[in-house]
């Protein structure tokens, strides 16, 4: 859960972002910096909110150099977005540099809800003993949705990333729309890395740290259809696998069977690449209801807008 | 001074845009309760004054009085807080969001959470009232586009706009929606409202209108007169007229055989609505077929269908005997067929590639420009240097990419590639839109030339003059259809058939 | 100019300077503000690493010094440059290829590591045999490494051809995939004594260094720099030959700059799509032979400290331009070399990172001008 609980921080600060129009591929970056500048605010400091918090504001502050090149300078998205990746790990390598050795902290507090993890079946595996940050993502999941469909200032993001030039034309400032949202993605962002290094593998493991978690979000937000809901089942449903291929390693038969992974552990390589070849089986999938049901991505997502004839 | 005060006052508007002057000094009233017809040409400047009024643009000199007031807009907003609405020919919607959605967009109120439901009574309520009935919750992409039309006015209403504007709000319907529209603006007057209503189509602004004003090329020829008081002939002759050109030399020419020929061609647009009906056309060598008609008539959707780039869904196009309708570009390309498009920019070149590069676009895959799978770099930079000579291409040097090129220029470079081939048939849609006058005497005088040399041209053109000048026969096209084949040289027939006053029964011999 | 009293007029500002500042598009570029932006950009780069580097308590004049040092100060170690360089040249032209056609291949890294694992392959798996002559073997090589990037390449280019799937994840996706897939024979098919490395290959699957040569050459002594180069130089004029001088590549440049124009002039845009990921995954998987045969002559688990992606940054700093892409490899893989000794290890990234996004934010001085105007 804790697993899916980060990649639906990622997914969700992505959707935030493109939905508004920009395409932010920088999202592994800006995640190592949260994880980097949580882990180390936390050791300092001893206060892992705080930490959350720091996070939170690196990854948005690098994600608004993202922002001005792209939506003031034009630039090509793709690039930039790689281009903050690098820059983003390169930073929080850095500065992060000899972490490791800087002690141990004590993570996130992990709760169990009272009622709720009573729930036969789906208790014991949603409610009970989970990390807190389990629980805000089960909160910013409908908080999310609710948002984006269902306020004014979501009908406005939603028409800066559909029709830029409507928008426009209906009084809406399409530049600060788009930067406001594209932080909005990086500060999500780095609550995801921070995520990680508080509350699920303390530590700083460098690049390890994310294991390419971030490009794998970028793919489930198209899964997502750019939908919350669907970025949750996505998420959670990658934290399962990620747990199954861990757990079927272990045991010496599985489904009765000899196991063969126990038994020969390399195989376990192939488990590993799981997760990106369902990746992009869930691209493929995506890609393709896309285009049937005439849904898809946010129409003028990865365009640059460029203000027509003004009055002057 | 009249009795009836005026609600809207402009004067004197003058509105500049780089290389054209789109208002000459242009007054306009609109009274209160009143349908404005405002006739004109595309480029006349009708949208450009309209959008002024709008809050669009500012003018560069010239006032403006809303109620006897003074006033100056910074944006749409202020226009729209003062009650003046414009309703775009392509509509601001949002195609995914719902008819609600897109009323409420940029509004302050709701304020956080939106009450969708209760909002669709109040769009509901809204319609009924004004006769605009739409369903709320519909999305845009559902809708037809009468019905995307209607959100687009409701939008204005519910923001309590009194004055709307509606620039050509016929183009994109059918007949029926047109009906419907009218019903609806004249109930909107009854209602208090006033609008203005700008169209090129003479029947239906006699039709709908109190009062018609005419601009042409950026001056007014005609203001508030009563549409009773004046015929349709009369109206065409002020929206075209006649202008001071300079003189082309024209040879007389046999013209040959047969080179394009259209049968009963029919295709859509690119919204799914039929932009070509049943068109019957011949060419033939050594003859230039002049198409009039005014923009967004069918005559892009012509030139696509003959060069391969659109489908058509009914007949057959023949190029020297061979089929070319629904066949890849690159057949009609080898049948000689060259295109000049309307878009230069978008389609017709490669931007960041060299004037070389653009230059053998069409000619690329056979020698003497391809040695075998490689391409003869010093050959291409030959036939470069050659061309850039032979049509006077002004640019530093033949490796400049294109993206930096003037119109003028990036045109000639685009005859360079399409006329070197020494095409049978020629396709020139708007060749000289855009261009200045040096410029468009040179292209003018290479289409000649082409006929000259034995190509068939359709040239496709909104500037009356020039069709006059250059064509050996006049056609006009007026919604898709051909009204007429053959017609005299004169502005009033000819303008009368661009916006659908008569339908031509003369038909000098085709075959 | 305006009357006021409508209530829609905003009030005036109340600092007003005597010049207006105004960008406008420029319509004229002259040719040498490109490579000056471009040298510009590195140097302001290179500033704000200093600076991060000063922020973080390094010294930056010392750090530069010793890259500097490290990487170009004697005859041996610009040969450990030049090793660094050669898989670099190549992945920079895999992508130079690729983003030619506004093809996004991230996968370089992966396109690599399939190319080292096919190279392996033929020695390990025993297609050729022990005592087969050193040039038909490193010829096998060659082709199996070219193979199998190219078929690594050939996976996005079709899913994106057919199917539109966006080819930045699925080649990203795919590198670590390829990462697993060789993991799994290092360790679990060819590992020699539990060690995670392969056995090292015999001697005919070398590829020949100039050290070879220290007998004829004494000056060559202990020199690393190996045959690879070759094969990266010449990869670099074939490519920089198809993308400029053959009516192919004029195609890909077409389709890169106007997918539509090229269209129009009969081009079909889905097997160029195909046939271009190939061939920039069979030069990265050149890369990833190169870098087996020359340099550690076994396959083990982590051969690649990033050649991937940093090919994408030569890429664009070379402007797209094959023959550019070697000046700059040979640059950024003094880079990476020295980088293995300055602490703290993430310097060459971030230097990698923050030149990238002066890089692209620079551009847009190539489109604009900035403008002081006299206030009328």
């Amino acid at each position: 859960m804790a697993t899916g609980t980060v990649l639906l921080f990622a997914t969700i600060g992505e959707i935030f972002a493109e939905r508004a129009g920009v395409l932010n591929l920088g999202l592994e970056g800006m995640m190592l910096i949260g994880a980097m500048s949580a882990f180390s605010v936390t050791v300092a400091t001893g206060n892992g909110w705080l930490g959350l918090i720091v996070a939170m504001v690196a990854a948005s502050a690098l994600s608004l150099l993202h922002g001005v090149v792209t939506i003031h300078f034009q630039a090509d998205q793709v690039v930039s977005g790689l281009a903050l990746t690098f820059l983003g790990t390169g930073l929080s390598l850095v500065i992060g540099e000899g972490l490791n050795k800087a002690g141990a902290i004590s993570l996130l507090p992990t709760l169990s809800l009272p009622v709720l993890s009573a729930i036969p079946i789906l208790g014991p595996i949603l409610f009970t003993k989970q990390s807190v940050m389990v629980y805000v993502g089960y909160l910013l999941v409908p908080i999310a949705w609710f948002y984006i469909n269902r306020t004014r200032p979501g009908l406005h993001l939603r028409a800066v990333g559909e029709n830029p030039t409507a928008a426009d034309a209906m009084g809406l400032n399409v530049y600060r729309l788009r930067y406001s949202y594209v932080m909005v993605g990086g500060a999500l962002a780095g609550l995801a890395g921070g995520t990680i290094s508080l509350a699920i593998s303390p530590g700083w493991f460098s690049e390890l740290t994310t294991g390419g978690m971030g490009w794998i979000a970028v793919g489930l937000v198209i899964f997502a259809q750019w939908n919350p809901w669907r970025a949750a089942f996505g998420g959670y449903a990658f934290g399962a696998l990620r747990r199954t291929i861990l757990d079927i390693q272990g045991p010496q038969t599985l489904l009765g069977l000899r196991n063969p992974f126990f038994f020969n552990p390399y195989f376990g390589f192939f488990l590993q690449m799981l997760p990106y070849a369902f990746t992009i089986a869930v691209l493929i999938i995506g890609s393709r209801e896309a285009l049937r049901k005439r849904l898809g991505a946010p129409a003028a997502l990865g365009l640059p807008y460029v203000r027509g004839e003004r009055g002057h | 001074m009249s009795e009836v005060s005026n609600l809207v006052e402009m004067r004197g508007i003058v509105k500049r845009f780089p290389g054209v002057l789109a208002n000459d000094n242009v007054d306009f009233d609109l009274r209160p309760g009143e349908i404005h017809g405002l006739l004109g040409e595309n480029g006349a400047g009708k949208s450009t004054l309209m959008s002024v009024l709008a809050g669009l643009y500012r003018p560069d000199a010239g006032t403006i009085r809303v109620r006897g007031v003074p006033v100056s807009f910074n944006s749409p907003r202020d226009a729209i807080a003062l009650g003046l609405g414009m309703i775009h020919q392509h509509f601001t919607l949002i195609d995914s969001h719902t008819v609600t959605e897109n009323i409420l967009l940029g509004l302050d109120d709701p304020r956080f959470l939106m009450r969708l439901s209760q909002y669709d009574e109040r769009m509901a309520e809204t319609g009924r009232r004004f006769g605009l009935q739409v369903s709320p919750s519909a999305k845009i992409w559902q809708l037809s586009v009468g019905e995307q039309q209607r959100v687009e006015i409701l939008k204005m209403l519910y923001r309590g706009v009194q004055v709307l504007i509606m620039d050509e709000p016929t183009s994109v319907l059918a007949p029926q929606e047109i009906e419907e529209l009218f019903k609806t603006l004249r109930s909107m007057v009854g209602q208090g409202k006033s609008i203005v209503f700008i169209s090129h189509k003479l029947h239906e602004v006699m039709s709908i209108a109190d009062r018609i004003s005419v601009l042409r090329q950026g001056k007014v020829t005609a203001a508030g007169i009563d549409p009773g008081a004046t015929s349709k002939a009369e109206l065409a002759n002020l929206m075209v007229g006649r202008k001071v050109l300079f003189d082309i030399e024209k040879r007389p020419k046999e013209p040959g055989q047969v080179v394009l020929e259209l049968q009963e061609v029919s295709a859509q647009n690119d919204k799914g609505l039929p932009a070509l009906r049943n068109v019957g056309l011949k060419v033939r060598s050594g003859e230039i077929l002049g198409l009039a008609g005014v923009a967004g008539n069918g005559q892009s959707e012509l030139g696509e269908v003959i060069t391969g780039l659109r489908r058509c869904t009914a007949g057959s196009i023949f190029v020297n005997g061979n089929e070319v309708a629904n066949r890849p570009a690159r057949e009609s390309i080898e049948f000689g067929v060259a295109h000049i498009p309307e878009d230069r920019t978008h389609v017709g070149t490669a931007p960041n590639l060299s004037i070389t590069d653009n230059v053998i676009m069409k000619a690329y895959r056979q020698p003497p420009l391809a040695r075998g799978r490689s391409l003869n770099r010093h050959a291409a930079h030959e036939r470069a240097e050659h061309l850039k000579q032979e049509y006077t291409i002004l640019a530093p040097n033949v490796e400049t990419p294109a993206r930096l090129l003037s119109g003028g220029n990036l045109q000639r470079v685009i005859l360079a590639r399409e006329l070197s081939s020494e095409p049978a048939l020629l396709i020139a849609m708007q060749p000289t839109r855009g261009l200045d006058v040096g410029a468009i005497e040179g292209v003018q005088r290479l289409l000649l030339q082409q006929r000259d040399s034995g190509a068939a041209i359709l040239l496709v053109s909104e500037e009356l003059e020039e069709i006059f000048s250059l064509s050996d026969r006049i056609a006009v096209i007026y919604e898709g259809e051909i009204v007429g084949d053959d017609v005299e040289a004169d502005a009033e027939t000819v303008g009368l058939l661009m916006t659908g006053g008569a339908r031509s029964s003369e038909s000098k011999a085709a075959a | 100019m305006t009357r006021t009293e409508s209530a829609a007029v905003r009030p005036a500002r109340r600092i007003r300077l005597p010049f207006v500042v105004r960008i406008e598009p420029r319509l004229e570029v002259p040719r040498w503000l490109s490579p000056v932006i471009s040298i510009g950009a590195i140097v302001v780069a290179l500033l704000l690493g200093a600076l991060v580097l000063a922020l973080v308590g390094g010294d930056p004049v010392r750090a530069y010094a010793h890259i500097a040092g490290a990487a170009f100060g004697s005859l041996g170690v610009f040969s450990d440059t030049l090793v660094k360089a050669t898989p670099l040249i190549m992945t920079g032209l895999a992508c130079s290829i690729a983003f030619q056609m506004k093809l996004w291949n991230i996968g370089a890294e992966g396109q690599f590591y399939m190319g080292a694992l096919g190279a392996s392959i033929v020695v390990l798996a025993g297609m050729v045999r022990a005592d087969t002559p050193r040039a038909i073997t490193i010829a096998v090589m060659l082709v199996a490494g070219i193979l199998f990037g190219a078929g690594w390449g050939l996976v996005p280019g079709w899913l994106k051809a057919r199917l539109r799937v966006n080819e930045i994840i699925t080649t990203l996706m795919l590198n670590y995939i390829a990462v697993a897939l060789v993991n799994y024979f290092i360790f679990g098919v060819w590992s020699e004594g539990g060690f995670q490395m392969t056995r090292t290959f015999q001697r005919a699957a070398w590829l020949p260094r100039l050290s070879d040569l220290a007998e004829q050459f004494p000056v060559f002594r202990g020199l690393t720099t190996h045959f690879g180069l070759v094969f990266a130089v010449v990869a670099a004029i074939i490519v920089w030959y198809i993308l400029y001088r053959s009516l192919w590549g004029y195609e890909i440049r077409l389709i890169g700059d106007n997918p539509r124009a090229a269209e129009y002039a009969g081009i079909k845009i889905t097997r160029n799509t195909v046939l271009v990921m190939m061939l920039s995954g069979g030069i990265a998987g050149l890369a990833g032979m190169s870098e087996i045969a020359g340099v550690v002559h076994r396959l083990q688990a982590s051969i690649s400290p990033g050649f991937g992606f940093t090919g994408i940054i030569i890429a664009w700093l070379a402007k797209l331009n094959p023959l550019i892409v070697i000046p700059v490899s040979i640059l950024f893989g003094g880079l990476i070399l020295a980088g293995r000794e300055i602490q703290p290890a993430g310097v060459p990234r971030l230097i990698q990172g923050i030149i990238l996004f002066m890089l692209i934010a620079s551009e847009v001085l190539l489109r604009y001008r900035v403008r002081l105007a006299r206030r009328a």
